[in-house]
């Protein structure tokens, strides 16, 4: 008989989809992963939906209301290991913006009849709710780390995804610094690499997407900004972004602002 | 009979998350909701108070499945409020992109979320058992689709190089070539997937309904034209919040759009656009379409479908037509000086008119910001064409009766994700 295949579950929350997409955009592996695997609950892909225990839960999105509040915790209960996936699960994505806001006025700002909407204050990280084995950072995922992480977990390794800044990457691709060569703001020297320094390729500054790297030095940068020029509120907007609610992101424009205010 | 509901609690294989109720009495159908609960993401409200230039890229997350939509709308919106007009080289970039997006969309819907419905598998994976040959082509297709919107956007969700004014970096010579093969493979296999579609079985099924998409003299409307209705009208984007109104139902956080005058739903997307375009399509999508047999004014949603794959066909030709041309050069992007001002700009999304308009301040700040997505603007019609369809299909086998009401929500392509401000089935009998 053949041997039961680890059961992956992919789960959204307020997203955008982009990251679970990734999943599916990984044409050429795509057919092979799905082979390694049962894939038995994955709502934008197929119709089979299947209770847990689940091997490997991925899951995307942040929690904003208070059903997707109640909803993670059984998700925890049911899978061995839950990844979260992107931005969204690991920050608390673009949505997180709220955080600094009053939320009721957001909603009577999109929306004729606020009272038909309920959702929480705020949106929050899956990690502040639940126990995370892994966290894939990014908005959107690099495809190929989402299947490093995938093989890793199946193998019982450690996953290989980089921790170190956009910067090197961008030293290693020989792309000349736009901040250097042409004065452009970039948050490389912040971030996270996981996509190859992909902006400064593209003649402009890096806006964060992979959310802080560990040991960043966002005083440091954020002094050099002010040197060139740029008013506090500006930077922290430029960390106010889709990683805004990370802690380092967060408490760096919090004492942006707060000099601000004095 | 007694009364009874049909649910579907979390419908599969769209974008984002939603459910469908029906209430019958006997076999009448008292009420259909399309309910969308997909958290609310607030993007208008939060979008306020940044600098313009954040817009493309913080509009793009919006949704992952096309975000160049949301790019192009809301940086010819912001043109418009800054008065610049970008040049021909750009606008046929921007077309180039799109073409991407359309290709990417449409390739994965038709082969991993509709065609097996027809052929009665749960997903495209398990399809592939049966059909490798043609979901291996559909994966390719899929797959150059995102291969152009990388090469043009840097990535193929959420692009990086798309601004205000044009673009960071124009591509270079050797990244247009290296795709040219692959699109002439991909021309090819599109026609035949577009063959393979229009053979399926199709449902005796009609509604009637207005369709409504942007159009234009030239080309194919993509970014730019007029909005054009099935009941005769031509409208100018400007004026589009006169004559479309978003309401808001208590069952859903999608807001429902509405007709003014006639106080009716529409449609808009592939079928609505091949309806009232076909003349524009490049010439091989436009011989299949007769080939095929796509009727002049399609009524049956089941057969959008096959509006899909002609719109896949377009979009290689045309791609074709812009990387076998010559090279584009000149700057990347036009440059602006801000001035306080309000601009609006519709394109079609994969799914339909994406209509953005925003209010910006001397200092380059949005002051407010309106994005009325395609599915929130199909939903209401969605509802109107279930509760007809639900009268065809209902019978004892209430799951039956479930999927039958799920295959058709599919045929829309509703990406409840971008209904920012989506499905599950309950069927209930009261
Ligand atoms: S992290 Fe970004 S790409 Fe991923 S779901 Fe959130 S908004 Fe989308
Ligand atoms: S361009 Fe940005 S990421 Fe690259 S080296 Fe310079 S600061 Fe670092
Ligand atoms: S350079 Fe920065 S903003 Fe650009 S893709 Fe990489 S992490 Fe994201």
């Amino acid at each position: 008989m053949e041997q039961e295949k680890p059961r992956l579950a992919v789960f959204k929350f307020a997203s955008c989809d982009g990251c679970q997409l990734s999943l599916l955009d990984a044409e050429d592996q795509l057919l092979a992963v799905a082979g390694a695997l049962e894939i038995v609950y994955f709502p934008e892909a197929t119709s089979r939906m299947e209770d847990g225990p689940y091997d490997i839960a991925l899951v995307e999105g942040s929690v904003t209301t208070l059903h997707d509040a109640e909803r993670i915790q059984q998700i925890r209960k049911d899978s061995k290991y839950l990844m979260t996936i992107g931005a969204c699960a690991t920050a608390g994505g673009i949505q997180a913006l709220r955080n600094w806001a009053d939320t009721d006025e957001f909603i009577r700002a999109v929306y004729a009849k606020p009272e038909y909407i309920q959702v929480l204050e705020s949106s929050t990280p899956i990690s502040d709710h639940v126990k995370v084995d892994f966290e894939l950072r990014g908005c959107p995922i690099n495809q190929y780390q989402l299947i490093e992480v995938i093989q890793s977990l199946l193998a019982g390794r450690k996953p290989r995804t980089p921790q170190h800044s956009v910067c090197l990457d961008c030293k290693r691709r020989g792309t000349v610094c736009v901040t250097v060569a042409q004065g452009i703001a970039c948050l490389g020297p912040v971030t996270q690499s996981g996509c190859h320094a992909l902006c400064p390729s593209y003649h402009r500054g890096c806006y964060g997407c992979y959310g802080p790297a560990p040991q960043s030095n966002l005083v440091s940068l954020a002094t050099h900004m002010e040197k060139e020029g740029d008013s506090r509120t500006e930077i922290s907007h430029r960390l106010h972004n889709f990683n805004a609610y990370a802690p380092a992101f967060r408490n760096e424009s919090q004492r942006l602002l707060e000099q601000d205010g004095e | 009979m007694a009364d009874r509901t049909i649910k579907v609690e979390t419908l599969t294989r769209v974008e984002g998350e939603g459910g469908l109720y029906v209430r019958l009495s006997g076999d009448a159908v008292d009420e259909v909701r399309l309910e969308i609960y997909e958290p609310p993401r607030l993007f208008e409200a939060l979008l306020r108070g940044r600098p313009l230039e954040d817009t493309p890229d913080i509009t793009a997350r919006i949704c992952g499945i096309c975000p160049v939509a949301y790019q192009m709308s809301s940086v010819h919106a912001l043109e418009s409020a800054l008065d610049v007009t970008a040049s021909a080289e750009i606008r046929r970039l921007r077309r180039l992109l799109y073409c991407g997006e359309w290709i990417e969309s449409h390739g994965l819907h038709m082969h991993l979320l509709h065609a097996p419905d027809f052929l009665g598998f749960d997903s495209g994976l398990d399809m592939a058992k049966q059909f490798p040959d043609e979901v291996n082509r559909g994966l390719r297709l899929k797959k150059h689709g995102n291969q152009l919107v990388d090469m043009l956007g840097g990535r193929a969700i959420h692009p990086v190089n798309v601004c205000v004014g044009g673009f960071y970096r124009m591509p270079r010579r050797d990244e247009f070539q290296k795709l040219i093969p692959d699109f002439e493979w991909g021309l090819n296999a599109a026609v035949e997937t577009t063959r393979w579609v229009a053979g399926f079985e199709f449902p005796d099924f009609e509604t009637e309904c207005e369709y409504i998409s942007l159009s234009h003299p030239d080309e194919y409307p993509m970014n730019e034209g007029f909005i054009k209705t099935s009941s005769g009208d031509s409208i100018e984007v400007s004026h589009y919040e006169d004559e479309f109104q978003e309401r808001h139902v208590p069952h859903s956080t999608a807001l429902q759009a509405i007709r003014k005058s006639t106080g009716r739903p529409y449609l808009l997307g592939p079928l609505a656009r091949v309806n009232l375009n076909r003349e524009q399509l490049s010439p091989t999508a436009r011989q299949l379409a007769d080939e095929v047999g796509l009727e002049p004014l399609c009524k049956n949603p089941h057969r959008a479908i096959i509006a899909r794959g002609l719109e896949i066909v377009h979009a290689y030709e045309e791609a074709l037509m812009i990387m076998r041309g010559d090279h584009p050069t000149g700057k990347p992007r036009e440059s602006y000086s801000y001035q306080a001002g309000e601009g609006m700009a519709a394109t079609e999304a994969p799914r339909g008119t994406l209509f953005h308009r925003y209010v910006i301040d001397e200092a380059g700040k949005i002051v407010k910001a309106v994005i009325i997505p395609p599915t929130s603007q199909n939903q209401a019609q969605i509802e109107a064409d279930l509760k007809q369809w639900v009268t065809q299909v209902i019978s004892d086998d209430e799951q039956q009766t479930a999927r039958q009401c799920e295959n058709l929500v599919r045929a829309y392509d509703p990406c409840i994700s971008c209904s920012t401000h989506f499905l599950n089935v309950k069927i209930e009998r009261t």
